[in-house]
C-alpha cells in the first residue's frame, strides 16, 4: 500500500510530507527531488523506481504530488487516489497552487489522515468529508450524539455520498450533457479515428433521499423496447435516433448490477454537482467542422498555407469560440495572413498561426491563407508538420445522445416527479480535433 | 487575535488564510521561542505554536526537542489541535519512546470518548506509534474498538490490526485479533468488510503458509455482496482479494465472473482493472466452447478501450496492462487497433506504449493503416519515439509477409530523409528483413551503401557490414567498402570488429582473387593486435579453416542461415501468466514479478493462473500450494484433505517390494550396520544398503564418491569421525551431499522416523533414507510413492527395506530416482511430497531437494552458444545474488562447482575481478547461465556476486541456493 505522500513545489521544496509506512524514510523525500524534479528533463514515466522504492507522480500546474511505496501496490488505485486527492483539495480551497497549499497545510494533513489510513484509501467523497472536516476545530461536546452517528454512518454507509435530511423549498435538477469530440483526419479528408467522449453532469437540489432513474436514446434499450412494443412504426422511428454506446462508466451511486442486467440507470444522487456517467461512442458521429488544409513549399524559404473550414450542422445553430491553430516551422521569420472572417495572428512563441472566430452558423465555410517566410537553415531534419488543431463549442451533442427522461421518486416526502424542475443542456466541445497537413 | 493582527502588520498579509507564514520562520533561537509559546496559557497561541512545529517538521527540521511540550498540548477538546499533536507524535514517538508513554493515558481515555470520531482517531493514531511499550497498552482499546457499535470505529480498528501486526506480529496472534478480524468479514457494514479484507490480505502476505484468508464459497459470497455496496476503494480491496481465490469448478468460476462484470462500468479505473484481473484469471477455468466464454471476451474490450480516455498517468498503467492482455489473449482487442494510434499531444510514455501495442496487434487486415501511421510517427521530434517507430516498421515486415514490400519501400523513403538516427535505425531493421526474406530485396543495397559514411552507431555499422559481407558478390566495390572500415579497426566496438572479420572472410570466399590481401590484413588485426579473446578466437578459427580446407571453410562460413522468427520481444509464458495475476499492480507496470522489486518476503510469492477445467488438476490454487509446502510442520493430515492430491497419493502402488529385484544379502548389511557408527551411516548409508545398480556405479564413478570409500565396511566403527572428515575432503571432487535431516519425526508417524538426503552419483539421482523404528512393535511392508512434482522425480525402483524392522533398529536405504514421473509445478519449486507406507499406516511428509540434484553431466555449453543465449534471454530474467564471506579463488570455486555439474564455460579477468561464465542444464532440458564474480585483489572482500539468467526465472533462486550450498561445503 501507499507508504507515504509528498507534495512539492516546482523547486522541489517539500510542502507536505506524510509517511504512512515504516519502510519509507525521510531520504525518500530527497530521492524524488533529486531524481525526478531536478532531473530537468521530460518525464519519461509517471512511475519512477529509485533504489527499490517506487514513486507515482502527477503534476498539477507547478505542484508535484508523489505517492511512495516499497510494495507491489495496485498502481491504478494509487493514481486514482492522487487524482481524487486533487479533487478533494480543489473542493476545499480552490486551485492547487503553492500558496493555497501552504495556506491550508493543516487542513491537508487533516484530510490525509482521514482519507488514507496506513496507506489504504478511505472514503474520499467531498460531500461526506465536509460534514466533519471543517477546520472549525469542532468541539466534541457541541455535536449531539445523533449528529455524530449520522456522520459516521454516512462516511461508512452504503450511501456514503449523501446525507439524510436534506431539504429544499424548490426541488430542481440540472443535467448537462458535455461531449468532447475527437478527430484525427488525414490531409485527404479521410477519418483516421474519431470518437466522442461524453459526460453527463448533474446538479441536483432535491429533498430527502430521492430515487432517480435516467434514460437516454441508448440503442440497446430502444431496440429492446422496440421488440417488446406493439407497433413497428415506433421501433423504426426510434431506431433511427438511437445511438450505439461503445462503453460507459458510472458514478459510484449508480447500481451497476442493475445496469448490467436491465441496462437501466438508477441511483440516489449526491447533493449538488457530480458526474453521473461517462461514455464513449465511435459510430455515426456528427463532425461539426471539416478542416481542409493545403500546404505548399515554395523553395526552401517559403511556405504557402491555405486552410478552409466548413461547418456541418443545422444552419439555425451557432458554434462559438472557434479557434484554428496552424503550426509553423521553427525557422519562421515572418508571416502574412489574410482571413475572411475572425482574427488571425502569428504567435512566434507558440510556433503557430492562431485564427479565432467568435461565432459561426451551420453549413457555412470560411478560409484563411498565409504566406510563411522561412530562414534558411542547414538543419537536415525536415519539419515534422504537426497537425492543424481546432477548438470550438457547439450547442448539441455530436454523438447524437438525447436525454429521454430523468424520473425522481421520493416515497417519504410529499413531492412527485412532476414537481421537480428539470433543465437539460447539451454542449459539444472539441477534444483533440486534428487534421494532418 | 492579538498574534494575528501583529503578524499581518509585520508581513503585510491581510487575509485570514495565513498558514503559509509558518513556512517562513527560520530564526535563531526558534526552538526556544516555540517552547515558550507551547507552554503559553492562551489556547490560540498554543495552537499557533503547534502549527509552526508541524510546518518545521514538514520541511525536515528536527523539532524533536519540543516533544514534552507538544505532548502537553494533547489534552484538549479542540479536535484540530489534537490532530496536530497526534501528527507530531507519529513522527517522533520512535525517537523518544520513553516520553511517548506520556501520551498513552490520553489515548486510552480517548478510546472511551462518546464521540465515535474521537475514538477512531485515537485508535488510528495509536497504531501508527511504533513503540513497543505503547503497543502493549493498545491491545485493550483495540479489542473494544473492533467490537464498537459504530461502524466508523470498527473500520478504523480493522486497519489498526494490520498496523499492529506490522510492529509485532506475535502479539496480534497471541491476542486473538486475527480471529476478530476474520469475523469482521461478516460485518453488516460494507466498509468494515472491505477494510477487514484489506488488512487480512496484507497479513496473509507475510504469512504465506497460514490459511488466514480462508476463502471458501461462503466468504466469497459475502465479499461479492459487499462489493456492490462499498466505496470505490473498498471494491478494489475486495476484487484484489477475490483474484487470489481459485474456484472449485467452472460453474463457480462463471457465477463469480457474472457478479464481477458489472464493475467494468465503474468510473474508477482501478476498480475496472482489478475486475479485469479477476475475469482474466477465472476465464482460464471456463471451457472455450462455452457461450459465456465468448460473451465475456466481448465484454472485456470496451472498458479497456475506455481506460485510454483517462488521465495520462492512468493511461500509462492501462497500456502496460493491455500489453500483457494482448499477449495472453490477442482476440480481445484485435479489432481495436485505431484506439492505439498516437496522438500528437500524448506524453512520450503513452506514445511509446501505444506503439508497442500497435505492433502486437498488427495483422494482414490492418497493416496498411498501421504502416501509414508509423511513417507519420517517424517524422516526429522525440528521438526515442522515432527510433521505435522505424523499428516497428521492420517488425511489421517480419510479422506480416504481405506487407514486407511496402515496409521496405517506406524504410527507403525514410532513409532519404537523411536524418541520421532514422537512417541508422532503418539499416538495422533492413538487415533483419534480409534475414527473414533472403534474396528478395537486395535491390535496395545500393541505396544503403550511399549512407555508409553517416553511420556512427555500432549497431548500425555492424548491420551494414553484415549486409555488405552477405551480398558481397552483388556489390561491385564490396572490397573497397569493407576496406574503408578496416582503417579504424581498433577503434571500433567489438560488435563491429566481429562483423567486419566475418564479412571480409565471406568476401574472400566469394571473390578469392582480388581480396587476398584484405583478408590477410583483417586476420592479422584480429589475431595479433587485438586483446579481445572472442575476436582472437574467431580470427584463428577462420585462419585455420582457410589455410587447411577452403572448401570446408566455405561450407561453414557461407552456410544457409536459419530464418529469424516473427515475434521477438514476447514475455516468457510463465512470467506472463504470473503477471496476468498481478494486473493493475506495480508488477504489471514494470513487467517484472514482485520479487524483482519488493524487498523481503512480503507479497513476493508466485501467483499462477488456475488450470482449465477438465484437465484433471483444476483445483490447484495458490492456497493449496502454500498449505502443502507447510506440510512438514503441519499435521500430515493436510494432504489427504486436498481433493485431487488425495487421489494421486491414494492411488499409490503400496504393495510390498516386488520380488524381481535380487535380494540384498542380509548378513552383509547387518555387518555394516554393526561396524559403522551413526555419523558414518549418514555418509555412506545409501551405498552400503544400496541396490545393485549402485554398486556398479560406485566402481566406475568418475565424479561420484571416491572409490576408496567403498572399503569403509572393513574399517572399524572407531574410524567414524575420521571418515566424516575424509568424506569432506573427498567430496570436493564430487558433488556435495548435504547431511541427512529428519523428514518425518517419529511422533508424527506412529514411531517411524525417517531422515534422509539426496545425492547425485554417476548421473543417477538417489534418495538416501534412514528408517528408524522407535515404536514398540515390528514394522514391515515398506513402500514409497511420490506426489507429482516440478521435475517429475519418481522412484526408479521399489523401496528395498530389510523387513522386518525391529524396535530401535535403523536401516539405511538408497533409492534411485528417475525424472520421468508426472510433472506438476510445486511451491517451492524443489518441494517433494512423499508417502511412505508400512504395515501400520500411510504417512506423508514433504522435503526439499537441492536443485543441483538435477544438474546433468552434459551441461557444458559451447562458448558461442553461451554468448548468444545470454544475449537472447531478456534482461528481466536476470537475477542477482550475493554469496557472502566465501574464501575461494576462482579455480577452487570452479572445481567445486564442476563437481556438481556446474560447468565453467569461460573465465575473464578484469582488474581485480575474476568472472566465471557458467552453464548448467537441468534434467528437463532447461539451461541456466550464470556469471560468478570473484574479487581477487582485496583479501578482505570475500563476497561473491552471482547473476543467473534463465528462461524460467523462477529457478534462479534455487540455483543460487545450490551455489551457496556447494561453495560453503
Amino acid at each position: 500500500m501507499i507508504g507515504g505522500l509528498f507534495i512539492y513545489n516546482h523547486k522541489g521544496e517539500v510542502l507536505i510530507s506524510r509517511v504512512y509506512r515504516d519502510d519509507i524514510g525521510r531520504n525518500a523525500v530527497d530521492a524524488f527531488r533529486v531524481n525526478v524534479i531536478h532531473a530537468r528533463q521530460q518525464v519519461r514515466s509517471p512511475v519512477t523506481n529509485i533504489a527499490r522504492t517506487s514513486f507515482f507522480h502527477v503534476k498539477r500546474s507547478n505542484i508535484w504530488l508523489a505517492a511512495v511505496t516499497k510494495q507491489n501496490v495496485n498502481a491504478a488505485m494509487v493514481f486514482e487516489f492522487l487524482y481524487k486527492m486533487c479533487d478533494v483539495m480543489t473542493a476545499y480551497f480552490g486551485k492547487i497552487s503553492e500558496e493555497n497549499i501552504k495556506n491550508n497545510f493543516v487542513l491537508i494533513y487533516e484530510l490525509l489522515d482521514e482519507i488514507l489510513d496506513f496507506g489504504y484509501p478511505q472514503n474520499s467523497e467531498t460531500g461526506a468529508l465536509k460534514t466533519f472536516i471543517t477546520q472549525q476545530g469542532i468541539k466534541s461536546q457541541l455535536q449531539t450524539k445523533e449528529e455524530q452517528s449520522q456522520i459516521t454512518s454516512q462516511v461508512t454507509g452504503q450511501i456514503g455520498w449523501r446525507r439524510e435530511g436534506i431539504k429544499y423549498r424548490r426541488n430542481e435538477l440540472f443535467l448537462d450533457v458535455l461531449e468532447s469530440v475527437n478527430l484525427l483526419m488525414s490531409p485527404q479528408g479521410q477519418v483516421l479515428s474519431a470518437h466522442v467522449s461524453g459526460r453527463v453532469v448533474m446538479k441536483s437540489y432535491l429533498s430527502g433521499m430521492p430515487e432517480c432513474k435516467f434514460g437516454m436514446n441508448d440503442k440497446i434499450v430502444i431496440d429492446k423496447q422496440g421488440k417488446g412494443g406493439t407497433t413497428d412504426e415506433a421501433g423504426k422511428s426510434s431506431g433511427k435516433q438511437s445511438i450505439a454506446i461503445d462503453d460507459c462508466t458510472f458514478h459510484q451511486c449508480v447500481r451497476l448490477s442493475k445496469f448490467d442486467s436491465e441496462r437501466s440507470i438508477s441511483f440516489i444522487p449526491p447533493d449538488g454537482e457530480y458526474e453521473l456517467m461517462r461514455y464513449r461512442t465511435t459510430k455515426d458521429i456528427i463532425l461539426p467542422f471539416r478542416v481542409i488544409p493545403l500546404v505548399r513549399e515554395v523553395g526552401r524559404t517559403k511556405l504557402e498555407v491555405k486552410v478552409v473550414i466548413k461547418s456541418n450542422f443545422k444552419p439555425s445553430l451557432l458554434a462559438q469560440k472557434i479557434e484554428v491553430r496552424i503550426p509553423t516551422p521553427l525557422n519562421t521569420s515572418g508571416v502574412q495572413v489574410i482571413c475572411m472572417k475572425g482574427k488571425a495572428k502569428y504567435k512566434a512563441s507558440e510556433n503557430a498561426i492562431v485564427w479565432k472566430i467568435k461565432r459561426m452558423a451551420g453549413m457555412k465555410e470560411s478560409q484563411i491563407s498565409a504566406e510563411i517566410e522561412l530562414l534558411p537553415t542547414n538543419d537536415k531534419k525536415k519539419w515534422a508538420r504537426p497537425p492543424i488543431s481546432m477548438n470550438f463549442e457547439v450547442p448539441f451533442a455530436p454523438s447524437g445522445l438525447k436525454v429521454r427522461y430523468l424520473k425522481v421518486f421520493e416515497p417519504k416526502l410529499n413531492y412527485s416527479d412532476h414537481d421537480v424542475i428539470k433543465w437539460v443542456r447539451y454542449i459539444g466541445r472539441s477534444g483533440i480535433y486534428e487534421t494532418r497537413c | 487575535m492579538e498574534w494575528a493582527s501583529q503578524l499581518c502588520e509585520n508581513r503585510g498579509l491581510g487575509s485570514k488564510m495565513t498558514d503559509s507564514k509558518y513556512f517562513t520562520t527560520t530564526k535563531k533561537g526558534e526552538i526556544f521561542e516555540l517552547k515558550a509559546e507551547l507552554n503559553s496559557d492562551k489556547k490560540e497561541k498554543k495552537k499557533e505554536a503547534v502549527k509552526k512545529v508541524i510546518a518545521s517538521m514538514t520541511v525536515g527540521k528536527d523539532v524533536s526537542a519540543l516533544f514534552p511540550d507538544v505532548v502537553n498540548c494533547m489534552q484538549t477538546d479542540n479536535l484540530e489541535l489534537k490532530k496536530l499533536v497526534y501528527l507530531y507524535l507519529m513522527n517522533y514517538a520512535k525517537s523518544q519512546p520513553d516520553m511517548a508513554i506520556m501520551a498513552v493515558n490520553t489515548f486510552v481515555k480517548d478510546c472511551e470518548d462518546p464521540n465515535p470520531l474521537i475514538r477512531a482517531l485515537a485508535v488510528r493514531t495509536m497504531g501508527c506509534i511504533r513503540v513497543d511499550k505503547i503497543t502493549e497498552y493498545l491491545c485493550e482499546p483495540l479489542r473494544k474498538c473492533l467490537k464498537d457499535e459504530d461502524p466508523y470505529v470498527r473500520k478504523t480498528a480493522a486497519v489498526c490490526v494490520a498496523k499492529l501486526h506490522d510492529i509485532n506480529a506475535q502479539l496480534v496472534e497471541d491476542q486473538g485479533f486475527l480471529d476478530t478480524l476474520k469475523d469482521l468479514i461478516s460485518d453488516s457494514n460494507p466498509m468494515v468488510v472491505a477494510n477487514a479484507v484489506a488488512a487480512l490480505s496484507e497479513i496473509a502476505e507475510s504469512h504465506p503458509n497460514s490459511n488466514l484468508l480462508d476463502l471458501n464459497p461462503q466468504t466469497i459470497n459475502k465479499l461479492l455482496t459487499a462489493l456492490n455496496e462499498c466505496t470505490e476503494w473498498g471494491q478494489i480491496f475486495i476484487l484484489d482479494c477475490l483474484a487470489n481465490y481459485t474456484p472449485r469448478d467452472d460453474r463457480e468460476s462463471q457465477s463469480i465472473c457474472e457478479r464481477v462484470t458489472p464493475r467494468l462500468s465503474h468510473a474508477n479505473s482501478a476498480v475496472v482493472l482489478s475486475a479485469v484481473k479477476v475475469l482474466m484469471k477465472f476465464m482460464e477455468m471456463l471451457p472455450k466452447d462455452l457461450d459465456y466464454y465468448g460473451t465475456l471476451l466481448k465484454k472485456l474490450a470496451p472498458p479497456l478501450v475506455t481506460l485510454l480516455s483517462a488521465e495520462p498517468e492512468l493511461q500509462y498503467v492501462a497500456l502496460r496492462n493491455i500489453n500483457l492482455i494482448v499477449q495472453k489473449r490477442p482476440e480481445i482487442l484485435k479489432h481495436e487497433m485505431k484506439v492505439f494510434f498516437v496522438k500528437y499531444n500524448d506524453p512520450i510514455y503513452v506514445k511509446l506504449e501505444k506503439l508497442d501495442i500497435m505492433i502486437r496487434l498488427a495483422s494482414q487486415a490492418n497493416i496498411a493503416q498501421v504502416l501509414a501511421e508509423l511513417k507519420e510517427y517517424a517524422t516526429e521530434v522525440d528521438v526515442d519515439f522515432v527510433r521505435k517507430a522505424v523499428r516497428a516498421i521492420g517488425r511489421c515486415a517480419i510479422k506480416v509477409e504481405q506487407s514486407a514490400e511496402r515496409c521496405v519501400s517506406t524504410l527507403l523513403d525514410l532513409i532519404q530523409t537523411k536524418v541520421n538516427y532514422v537512417v541508422q535505425e532503418a539499416i538495422v531493421v533492413i538487415k533483419d528483413i534480409f534475414r527473414k526474406y533472403p534474396n528478395k530485396y537486395e535491390s535496395v543495397i545500393a541505396t544503403l551503401c550511399e549512407n555508409l559514411d553517416s553511420l556512427d552507431e555500432p549497431e548500425a555499422r555492424a548491420a551494414m557490414i553484415w549486409i555488405v559481407g552477405e551480398y558481397a558478390e552483388r556489390i561491385d566495390n564490396a572490397d573497397e567498402l569493407l576496406e574503408s572500415f578496416l582503417e579504424g579497426f581498433h577503434d571500433e566496438s567489438t560488435q563491429v570488429q566481429l562483423q567486419l572479420l566475418t564479412a571480409i572472410v565471406k568476401l574472400f570466399l566469394k571473390k578469392p582473387t582480388e581480396t587476398q590481401e584484405l583478408v590477410q590484413q583483417v586476420l592479422s588485426l584480429a589475431t595479433q593486435d587485438s586483446d579481445n579473446p572472442d575476436l582472437r578466437d574467431r580470427g584463428y578459427i577462420y585462419w585455420r579453416l582457410l589455410s587447411t580446407d577452403p572448401v570446408a571453410a566455405k561450407e561453414v562460413v557461407l552456410a544457409e542461415k536459419p530464418l529469424i522468427s516473427e515475434e521477438t520481444d514476447l514475455i516468457e509464458p510463465t512470467l506472463l501468466d504470473e503477471l496476468i495475476c498481478h494486473i493493475g499492480t506495480l508488477a504489471s507496470v514494470y513487467h517484472k514479478p514482485p520479487s524483482a522489486f519488493v524487498e523481503g518476503g512480503r507479497g513476493v510469492q508466485h501467483k499462477r493462473l488456475p488450470a482449465r477445467a477438465g484437465s484433471g488438476e483444476s483445483a490447484e490454487s495458490p492456497d493449496v500450494g502454500q498449505a502443502v509446502s507447510a506440510v512438514s510442520d503441519a499435521p500430515p493430515a493436510v494432504i489427504p484433505s486436498q481433493g485431487d492430491l488425495l487421489g494421486d497419493l491414494l492411488n499409490l502402488d503400496l504393495a510390498p517390494p516386488t520380488s524381481n529385484v535380487p535380494p540384498v544379502p542380509s548378513s552383509m548389511q547387518m555387518g555394516a550396520m554393526d561396524l559403522l557408527g551413526g555419523g558414518l551411516d549418514s555418509l555412506l548409508g545409501g551405498d552400503v544398503g544400496g541396490s545393485p545398480a549402485m554398486g556398479v556405479s560406485l566402481g566406475g564413478a568418475p565424479v561420484g564418491m571416491p572409490a576408496g570409500l567403498g572399503a569403509a565396511p572393513a574399517v572399524g566403527g572407531g574410524l567414524g569421525d575420521l571418515f566424516d572428515l575424509g568424506g569432506g575432503v573427498g567430496v570436493t571432487a564430487g558433488s556435495y551431499i548435504p547431511p541427512k535431516t529428519v523428514w518425518l519425526p517419529a511422533m508424527k508417524a506412529k514411531g517411524l522416523e525417517i531422515s534422509g538426503t539426496f545425492a547425485r552419483r554417476s548421473g543417477v539421482i538417489h534418495m538416501d533414507l534412514s528408517f528408524t523404528n522407535k515404536a514398540m512393535s515390528v514394522m514391515t511392508d515398506f513402500a514409497i510413492q511420490f506426489n507429482k512434482n516440478s521435475f517429475g522425480l519418481a522412484p526408479a525402483g521399489p523401496l528395498q527395506v530389510l523387513t522386518p524392522l525391529s524396535p530401535n533398529q535403523t536401516v539405511d536405504v538408497s533409492l534411485p530416482l528417475s525424472t520421468t514421473g508426472p510433472v506438476m509445478k510445486m511451491e517451492p519449486l524443489n518441494n517433494l511430497q512423499v508417502a511412505v507406507k508400512n504395515n501400520i499406516d500411510v504417512f506423508y511428509f514433504s522435503c526439499q531437494y537441492p536443485i543441483s540434484l538435477l544438474f546433468v553431466e552434459d551441461g557444458k555449453m559451447d562458448r558461442q552458444v553461451f554468448l548468444a543465449t545470454w544475449k537472447d534471454i531478456p534482461s528481466e530474467n536476470e537475477a542477482q545474488f550475493q554469496i557472502k564471506d566465501c574464501h575461494l579463488n576462482s579455480d577452487a570455486a570452479s572445481n567445486k562447482l564442476q563437481g556438481s555439474n556446474i560447468f565453467t564455460v569461460a573465465k575473464r579477468t578484469v582488474d581485480t575481478q575474476d568472472m566465471l561464465y557458467q552453464s548448467v542444464k537441468l534434467t528437463n532440458g532447461i539451461w541456466m547461465l550464470a556469471e560468478l564474480r570473484i574479487q581477487t585483489g582485496n583479501p578482505n572482500s570475500t563476497d561473491l556476486e552471482l547473476s543467473v539468467k534463465c528462461r524460467a526465472p523462477e529457478v534462479s533462486q534455487y540455483v543460487y541456493q545450490c551455489y551457496e550450498l556447494i561453495l560453503r561445503n
